[in-house]
């Protein structure tokens, strides 16, 4: 059914329709709506049987979730940010626990500077943590990521992380279509973990891994992400079946035949992508679009197949390893190994920055690129410093 | 009750410890130091809890000593439900538990979170505050042995004062461990107003059994801080781990007593009261209080605490045995 919606509450009502049962709660913006919408839901008694725990911590929010998931309930938090760096700890040893606990990362950047705005270096900072991780486009996507993710998370024995674009999408009022409870139910199979707490079978969970035994743990840990890659696809088309809209898979191309040149974004910006390489075509262009759903496990081959008869690759990414450059930029040159493309790195939206069309069309356009590109960065503002720093003496 | 093992000599009052069918929660084979009192501390309050249970109680525990000496894969000592996640977290994972626990109709599986001071009252001690806060229906157990031991016997916020470490090596006019009387934890937890806050002792295995059966029934966050000597940390002989855990009782150093609410309901008397420079003189991280250039305000400041502990909880000529 249709509703008008906020990201954060169209969520919220997404996850009510999982029927998790422990639900902790720790406020950090932007991802605050979705935990209060949760919580207004399980008082008003539209989500049933639900334990709900406001904790001392981000640390705290994820142990509980950790507890709750190895004592065989389906287990959810939410976090952004600074939140996510003070979980960190506890991000590793869910996935090394496999435990599928389903998260949603209201992405934001980190400090410091401090910043509360929407980019993409929070995720980036658990992007090795053996989380399944999933970028949101739309609100409707948001809410059908976390319908798709329990059921993957459990079956792969994986936790996922679902990014949502903070402010961007987590606040943004929009049309979704929520499913009704028996279609969800039909979709999504109450949770059956193969090993839980039980005092009738007793097991040791977490016990120390000595040098003999870890290579494998890790090996395994590996082949099972890339085994899910195709589970992952499955889903999406399987999701698509049941609620007749397209949500979730690996990727999603936009106009990618006969395109020359393939922009590729994560999360909600490849909305405004979009409308430029619409608008580049219209004068002459040959321009596609590549949203990544699934950045981890990363589709490599899904990836290359789609990307290798372009002759440019620009990627749009809003995080920044400082000292490198791009993450996914460079992730996707790997990918495109052999193939003659040439692969151009563009940082954009850092904390917040807006990303409009006009810029990314100029962009785009651009008969050469350097070797990171920052989008819309402003000169008259990194100037003096800029003079400052190559002044100092070696 | 099940039959005595020969060498019962209290009938009335058997511990679990001393029946032939006590249930071993931590079974042995482990590789804990010889004369380790964190391990026997944590076989007598699970034992415990687990009689008292029938043998319903799943455990969360902290890294430290504990989890290393017991479960390096594929060896594992725990014959009941048991989860290891992080150093900080364990109160944290056990409300998760104990939450799931419910949620599922399972409230007579009773959860313990269980770690050392430096889990508890360093490390994990947002985490335990919030357990207590929300009053989560989970009994955690400190088994405080003053120090970080499993790193090699670094200071802990629990480490009494003048202790040395290796990180308060004393030398030259400093005398170990600035002077400061530990992490009161068992203070901090009273201060929550939870249904349960008790001391106890290795050095009085029935008291700290009583202590753990009675806690693990109450419903709501609960703590038992229990004191737990460390041969290899605190620089004593593997056999006196009894013996100095008695001493810290009878000195005064480590008052035995139980609060509900907030308020102190009952403390042990001593028996036997000693100085407690008989307590410390028997370990090796007090020996430089003893040396012939030692001074002699140290030894006095930690009397005084001992005599205040005295007065505070009434340990002496208060209620006759």
């Amino acid at each position: 059914m249709l509703h008008q919606l906020e990201g954060s509450h169209a969520i919220a009502r997404a996850l009510a329709l999982c029927r998790p049962g422990v639900v902790c709660a720790y406020p950090i913006s932007p991802q605050t709506h979705i935990l209060e919408g949760l919580e207004e839901l399980i008082r008003s008694g539209k989500l049933q049987n639900c334990e709900y725990l406001n904790v001392e911590s981000e640390m705290g929010a994820l142990s509980v979730a950790i507890g709750g998931e190895a004592a065989g309930v389906r287990s959810y938090t939410a976090t952004s940010s600074q939140g996510l760096l003070y979980m960190i700890e506890a991000v590793y040893n869910a996935s090394g626990l496999e435990l599928p606990i389903v998260m949603t990362l209201g992405n934001r950047a980190l400090g410091s500077p401090i910043n509360i705005w929407n980019d993409h270096s929070d995720a980036m900072s658990v992007r090795d943590s053996g989380w399944i991780m999933f970028f949101a486009e739309t609100n409707q996507e948001a809410a059908d990521l976390h319908i798709l993710a329990f059921g993957i998370a459990e079956k792969v024995r994986c936790p996922v992380i679902v990014n949502v674009d903070g402010f961007i999408l987590t606040h943004a009022y929009d049309r979704v279509d929520i499913p009704s409870q028996e279609e969800v139910d039909e979709f999504l199979p109450p949770y059956a973990p193969s090993v839980s707490m039980d005092v009738d079978s007793p097991i040791a969970i977490g016990t120390m891994v000595p040098p003999e035994y870890f290579m494998e743990v890790r090996h395994l840990a590996h082949r099972k992400h890339e085994d899910s890659l195709a589970m992952i696809e499955c889903a999406g088309h399987a999701f698509e079946e049941k609620f007749g809209r397209i949500s979730g898979g690996l990727l999603r191309g936009y106009n990618l035949r006969n395109a020359d040149t393939i922009v590729v974004a994560m999360g909600s910006v490849a909305g405004t992508i979009k409308d430029a390489v619409d608008e580049l075509n219209q004068e002459g262009g040959k321009f596609g679009e590549l949203s990544l759903v699934c950045y981890r496990p990363f589709p490599e081959e899904a990836l290359r197949n789609s990307l290798k008869n372009a002759k440019r690759v620009i990627v749009v990414e809003k995080s920044l390893a400082v000292g490198i450059g791009g993450i996914l930029s460079r992730e996707i040159e790997l990918a495109m190994k052999g193939c003659d493309v040439e692969v151009i790195s563009v940082i954009a939206g850092l904390g917040g920055r807006n990303i409009t069309k006009t810029m990314l069309k100029e962009c785009f356009g651009r008969k050469n690129h350097e070797k990171t590109t920052f989008l819309g960065l402003r000169n008259d503002i990194i100037g003096d410093q800029y003079r400052r720093i190559s002044n100092d003496d070696c | 009750m099940s039959p005595l093992t020969i060498g019962n000599r209290l009938a009335k009052n058997v511990a679990v410890q001393s029946s032939s069918d006590r249930p071993n929660c931590l079974t042995s084979g482990h590789r804990a130091c010889q004369g380790c009192g964190e391990a026997l501390g944590a076989r007598c309050v699970l034992d415990a809890a687990y009689v008292a249970t029938k043998g319903k109680i799943a455990v969360v525990n902290a890294t430290g000593c504990l989890e290393v000496f017991s479960c390096v894969y594929p060896e594992n000592s725990w014959r009941v439900p048991w989860l290891h996640s992080l150093f900080g977290n364990a109160p944290a994972v056990a409300a998760g538990v104990a939450a799931a626990f419910r949620q599922q109709g399972k409230e007579d599986v009773r959860v313990i979170a269980q770690g050392g001071d430096g889990a508890l009252a360093d490390i994990g001690m947002g985490c335990l505050s919030g357990m207590f806060e929300r009053d989560d229906d989970v009994l955690c157990v400190c088994y405080d042995n003053q120090a970080y031991m499993n790193t090699g016997v670094q200071r802990s916020g629990a480490t009494p004062a003048f202790a040395r470490t290796a990180t308060t090596l004393p030398t030259g006019n400093y005398l170990g461990n600035d002077a400061q009387t530990g992490k009161n934890l068992p203070k901090i937890a009273m201060a929550h107003g939870i249904p349960y806050v008790a001391t106890a002792s290795v050095g009085d295995i029935r008291d700290l059994e009583k202590k753990a059966a009675k806690a693990i029934r109450i419903k709501g966050a609960k703590y038992l801080h229990v004191h737990v000597p460390c041969p290899l940390g605190w620089g004593y002989p593997t056999s006196e781990t009894i013996k100095i855990a008695r001493a810290a009782i009878q000195c005064g150093l480590f008052p035995l007593f139980e609060a509900e609410h907030g308020k102190i309901v009952e403390s042990t008397p001593i028996k036997e009261p000693i100085k407690v420079e008989d307590y410390l003189r028997g370990q090796r991280r007090f020996a430089h209080l003893f040396g012939k250039n030692a001074p002699p305000e140290a030894l006095a400041a930690l009397q005084n605490t001992a005599d205040n502990n005295i007065r505070e909880y009434a340990l002496v000529g208060g209620a006759d045995e």
